[in-house]
């Protein structure tokens, strides 16, 4: 999924106030299951923006909704009817989520409610860590399934360097070396031999280098 | 093996003499005086001086400019170049430009992270690995290519060299992985620092049994220390490096001012230890800010005076 993070309480202010009637949006899919932009949020975040401006003495009003997902047309058409009656909203989706928000109520302010993270997994609740960086081109049959492409501080393919520390990255004493999971896993699935043929060097144009990136299957194009 | 460079480095090696090289680090400003007179001190006592690029991520004076700096004093330089801030288009360009002043030796790196330098918020490139630099460098030597394909009109004559960690970990890869270097193209090797010399030698009889010794030259990289306090900085805080209880504790046995002169010593004695172990075809004395004492450790260690003629 797509983690997110909340943004602190007072960037949102500072992003609202001047505002009459705003809408916090929330999603109900990848923001839901990070605890960071789901119904639950969206409910905190509107009762502690009422309660900010209130005491403040200012007037605002706040509606609360949350759609099945932000990234797809049909759930964003849903509130075209009640668009009008917001001065600006408040997308507690990821920034994809906010910037078709953007693109579709072209003439509406619209205000990222979370931090965009990464790709990844829930360890435990409240822990979630990067898994993939949409690379564009996946080597995961070449690493044991295990992306060095976004768990190795320095993104290397022939690794590890010569920093990798007790299963430890040298980054920091909390971040497993990525390369260490790969030979454990090679270990283990008797391939350890495969650790020596040298990964050629990357084609980057399919990754963020190569520019914004599409997707397009004629196969299921309508 | 025969030499495929103008390298007087490649040139000691491949005559089966022991080399001996060092390195200086560029200063964080623009005075050239502060890389020549290193340069300067060591010049004598070793076949070639490495010059690090922004070592620990901290920025400084270019390694490329330093190194020609050092050419233009007629002292032979090993272009240290690390992936992590350059892409392809600049590593071959810069390739070029130390070809240019026939800077002949190049030590193919990844670098340290830059969390640990001056610029934690900046980026960071890793376009290729170090394994890759290695294959680009030999690439545009042997085959005069460009990594795009296209033809280079006078190929860079470079020694190619890399750097090997046989402390870090996971320690059964150390020896596939000094494998995997050499099959990507390196022709010399300048290890980390050496303290913990049984291990060491473990890792250099894992590589004689793969019979790597004959296929790279590898240079045993040591590191006189100043002070306990450094001794211990080592063992705890530097990643990859292993220092031995036994070490921290001789550094610490003994007063305060005899302590460089106990550093010292036992970089000798590592030297002398390891002038016995079969693969070992010289050494790298990384003296970090002590460039003063490479001399002594040189004399000291036998490997004085250097070759001359060849
Ligand atoms: S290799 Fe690329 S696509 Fe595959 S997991 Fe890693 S970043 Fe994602
Ligand atoms: S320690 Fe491991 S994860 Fe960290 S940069 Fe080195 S190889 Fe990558």
């Amino acid at each position: 999924m797509i983690v997110a993070d909340k943004k602190p309480i007072e960037e949102i202010i500072d992003m609202v106030k001047g505002y009459r009637k705003i809408l916090i949006l929330g999603c109900n899919e990848c923001v839901t299951v990070c605890e960071a932009g789901g119904k639950k949020e969206v409910a905190v975040l509107a009762s502690a923006l009422r309660m900010y401006f209130m005491n403040e003495g200012t007037k605002i009003e706040m509606d609360e909704i949350t759609l099945e997902r932000q990234c797809d047309h049909e759930y964003l058409e849903e509130i075209r009817n009640s668009m009008d009656q917001y001065d600006a909203v408040v997308s507690l989706a990821c920034g994809v989520g906010v910037q078709f928000m953007a693109e579709k109520y072209f003439g509406s302010p619209i205000y990222p409610g979370v931090n965009t993270c990464f790709m990844g997994v829930t360890e435990e609740r409240g822990v979630w860590s990067e898994r993939c960086q949409g690379c564009g081109q996946c080597i995961l049959d070449r690493t044991a399934g295990i992306c060095p492409i976004s768990r190795c501080a320095k993104r290397l393919l022939n690794g590890p360097c010569g920093g990798s520390t007790k299963g430890k990255c040298e980054i920091s004493k909390d971040l497993d070396c990525a390369w260490q999971i790969i030979i454990d896993r090679l270990k283990e699935l008797d391939r350890l031999d495969d650790y020596e043929e040298i990964a050629p060097i990357k084609d980057w144009s399919t990754e963020r280098a190569g520019g914004p990136r599409k997707v397009v299957r004629e196969d299921v194009r309508q | 093996m025969s030499t495929k460079t103008p390298s007087r480095l490649e040139k000691i090696l491949d005559s089966g003499q022991l080399a001996v090289t060092s390195e200086c680090g560029p200063p964080r400003g623009s005075d050239p005086e502060a890389i020549t007179k290193k340069a300067e001190i060591i010049k004598d006592h070793v076949d070639a001086i490495n010059i690090t690029d922004n070592q620990t991520s901290v920025t400084r004076l270019s390694s490329l400019a330093a190194c020609i700096h050092l050419k233009l004093m007629g002292i032979e330089s090993t272009l240290q170049m690390v992936v992590r801030d350059r892409n392809r288009i600049a590593l071959q360009s810069d390739i070029l430009g130390a070809a240019s002043f026939d800077i002949h030796n190049i030590l193919c790196l990844s670098g340290d992270h830059q969390m640990f330098g001056d610029s934690p918020q900046g980026q960071n490139v890793f376009d290729l690995d170090s394994m890759q630099l290695i294959q680009t460098v030999r690439l545009m030597r042997d085959e005069g290519k460009f990594l795009g394909g296209d033809d280079i009109k006078r190929p860079p004559k470079m020694f190619v060299g890399a750097a090997a960690n046989p402390f870090a970990d996971p320690f059964e890869i150390r020896v596939p992985r000094l494998a995997k270097k050499i099959a990507a193209g390196v022709e010399f090797i300048q290890t980390q620092c050496i303290y913990n010399l049984d291990k060491f030698e473990l890792w250099m009889k894992e590589a004689r049994d793969r019979g790597l010794h004959e296929k790279v030259y590898i240079l045993a990289g040591v590191t006189p220390f100043k002070s306990a306090g450094m001794a211990k900085y080592m063992k705890n805080r530097v990643p990859g490096m292993d220092v031995p209880d036994e070490v921290v504790k001789r550094m610490a046995g003994v007063p305060k001012e005899n302590q460089p002169e106990e550093g010292i010593d036992i970089c000798v004695e590592t030297i002398q230890r390891l002038k016995e172990c079969e693969g070992v075809r010289g050494f790298h004395v990384m003296a970090i800010e002590w460039e003063e004492k490479v001399p002594e450790i040189v004399e000291r260690g036998g490997l004085y005076p250097r070759p001359e003629d060849l």
